[in-house]
């Protein structure tokens, strides 16, 4: 890949393959994305806020990114966790596991939401324990931060996956033989090596959480104020035949976690040229 | 967007009716809960179309929460008839695209709405909480399922069912109404976005102690999961809900269906189309289907919409829309 990329200027068809890309991105994700800007230039200054501003719908935003934020952060540890042990030693079944670990991808979310709801809801496998004790998970903020914790699995492992795999023992080994111990040999040399790699994870997986609709609704019960997420709301807006506000709510979902992806990649940028040089 | 749909439309359905002159497809946008009604109804409907014509009708249905199904229909949708949980998404059609001329409720007899039903309470097994009226919904510790009122037109009527019932209690006003709709979704621990949902979380989740819904609805769950395991309660009072029909007069007319679109609702006021909807739990409104059916349905006090609350429009913005009492009641702590 990277050498590809350094050779490109040589390769032919520049012009055409980047007019192509351009031309593609236009299409796909530009048109669709102005479309909701220019609805909501339609709306006065003061029926924007109050659509994008109200108490529900801030509430909605609260859970919405902590909860993707939360989802992502879990993912990150335990999306490097698998991604090690996947990687790193050899298992019989591995590779049933190594293709369990895509399935979030694969699954229709709404089956996935309908699952966790079945099995986390009172009468379901799991909860049917843990309410006696007070531990209620369905239709709870916690439903919403596993739906989301589900669906962003994936995006970490995989990230890493190639990074870890093209990171060689050896490195380990020279480590340990210049007498550093264990764990400085995690923190010093592996991690920094993994640092961009997860921040990539992070971020596709919480962009993910922040868009994700179809497993929520199932299991977070959707009472307003307290489980609702930006999505919802914007469905919401949408039965109710608002059309402009709905695109408003999109709007700032958009260019919220737009500023979030660009700090994102910016800590990526500063992780790698910090520990590389 | 839309016109190229239409097009498209257009054109596979000349393709079809060159290929097979004399099959007819309809496509019924309808709402959650008559899944099961219009499958049958459309059965009959065909076979009644082929003795009377020679054609083959297949009717396709579309189901959904009401509202997203209006909002299908406005966006392009080629419905040929909706029939849809209330008036008011109707009326969206002919207020937002002007599918339908504004006097369509005329257009057919009742209202243009053939069955008719009621919102009951569906209890567990031996009505452990003792619920019997609207009023033992708010008491602490009883969990009350309905969904969303903002997504989904049965929970609407729900709610206008239960503020109309605290309206009417002695020295009651909008006010008093309003706390008591606050105390009742104070007790409500999930919110579905639709009839269907709200039912499933209820009966197989086993969320909560009582289940807000659809009276049809309710017969229906009890049928499918076991007459032992739930119990249904009527209310002394609630609400008419009155599911209305129509022939949506632009798609139909593109493609050419207008008469076996009107005959197929037509068929919704015949006998036989009587007799399914009250098989399926809906109440009829022909005579003879009333007097078949006079068994199955509990009698209780029912009131309109129109009566309450002054028509759709007016009950959509005090209660429904942005700022309405159910944000409202959401809002103040």
């Amino acid at each position: 890949m990277s050498f590809l990329r350094r050779e490109r200027s040589v390769l032919p068809g520049f012009g055409l393959s980047l007019g192509f890309t351009l031309f593609y991105l236009g299409l796909i994700v530009l048109i669709p994305l102005s479309a909701a800007f220019i609805k909501t230039a339609g709306m006065s200054w003061d029926e924007f806020v109050a659509a994008v501003w109200s108490p529900r719908v801030i509430a909605s935003y609260r859970l919405s990114f902590l909860a993707s934020f939360a989802a992502a952060s879990v993912n990150a540890v335990f999306g490097l966790l698998v991604a090690w042990v996947l990687v790193r030693y050899p298992f019989p079944g591995k590779r049933i596991v190594d293709a369990l670990v895509d399935l979030p991808f694969a699954l229709p979310t709404a089956v996935a939401g309908i699952a966790l709801s079945a099995i986390y809801s009172k009468n379901g496998w799991v909860g049917q324990w843990l309410e006696p004790h007070g531990l209620k998970i369905a239709y709870t903020e916690i439903g919403v931060f596993l739906a989301l914790t589900f669906i962003g699995l994936p995006f970490v492992v995989r990230t890493l996956q190639p990074v870890l795999e093209e990171l060689e023992p050896e490195l380990e080994e020279a480590s340990a033989s210049l007498g550093a111990n264990r764990w400085q040999t995690v923190t010093r040399v592996i991690l920094p090596e993994l640092l961009p790699p997860l921040i990539t994870g992070f971020a596709l997986a919480f962009a993910r959480a922040l868009g994700e609709y179809g497993s929520v609704v199932f299991i977070s019960g959707n009472m307003p104020m307290r489980t609702e997420i930006t999505p919802l709301l914007i469905i919401t807006k949408l039965e109710q035949y608002d059309y402009h506000g709905a695109t408003a709510l999109a709007v700032v979902m958009l260019v919220a976690s737009f500023c979030l992806l660009l700090v994102i990649n910016l800590l990526q940028k500063w992780s790698r040229r910090y520990y590389r040089v | 967007m839309t016109p190229v749909k239409c097009f498209l439309g257009a054109l596979a359905l000349a393709f079809a009716s060159l290929a097979s002159a004399k099959t007819i497809e309809l496509l019924n946008v309808s709402y959650d809960p008559t899944r099961e009604f219009y499958a049958e109804f459309n059965k009959a409907f065909a076979a009644h179309w082929q003795a009377q014509t020679g054609d083959t009708v297949v009717v396709k249905q579309s189901h959904g929460g009401s509202g997203k199904q209006a909002r299908s229909v406005i966006d392009g949708l080629q419905a040929d008839v909706v029939t849809l949980a209330l008036g008011e998404d109707v009326d969206a059609l002919h207020e937002r695209a002007k599918l339908i001329p504004a006097d369509w409720q005329t257009r057919l007899p009742k209202n243009s709405a053939p069955y008719t039903s009621t919102i009951v309470f569906l209890v567990r097994a031996g009505n452990p909480k003792k619920i019997k009226d609207w009023d033992d919904l708010v008491k602490p510790g009883v969990a009350v399922i309905t969904p969303n009122p903002k997504t989904s037109g049965g929970a609407r009527w729900n709610y206008l069912a239960a503020w109309e019932y605290a309206r009417r209690q002695a020295g009651g006003d909008d006010a008093k109404a309003k706390d008591f709709i606050k105390r009742l979704f104070k007790n409500v621990p999930v919110l579905d976005s639709g009839a269907r949902g709200s039912t499933t979380t209820f009966v197989q989740r086993g969320v909560g102690d009582v289940l807000l819904a659809w009276e049809n609805e309710a017969y229906l769950a009890r049928k499918e999961f076991g007459q032992d395991k739930f119990e249904i309660v009527v209310p002394a009072l609630s609400i008419l809900a009155e599911p209305s029909v129509t022939v949506v007069d632009q798609v139909a007319k593109k493609k050419g269906t207008e008469v076996v679109a009107r005959a197929y609702l037509d068929y919704l006021y015949s006998d036989a189309g009587q007799d399914i909807a009250g098989r399926h739990f809906y109440r009829p409104t022909g005579v003879a289907a009333v007097a078949k059916y006079a068994g199955v349905f509990p009698k209780l006090q029912l009131f309109t919409i129109d009566e309450a609350f002054g028509g759709w429009a007016k009950a959509t913005k005090a209660h429904f829309l942005d700022n309405g009492s159910f944000d409202q009641i959401y809002l103040t702590k």
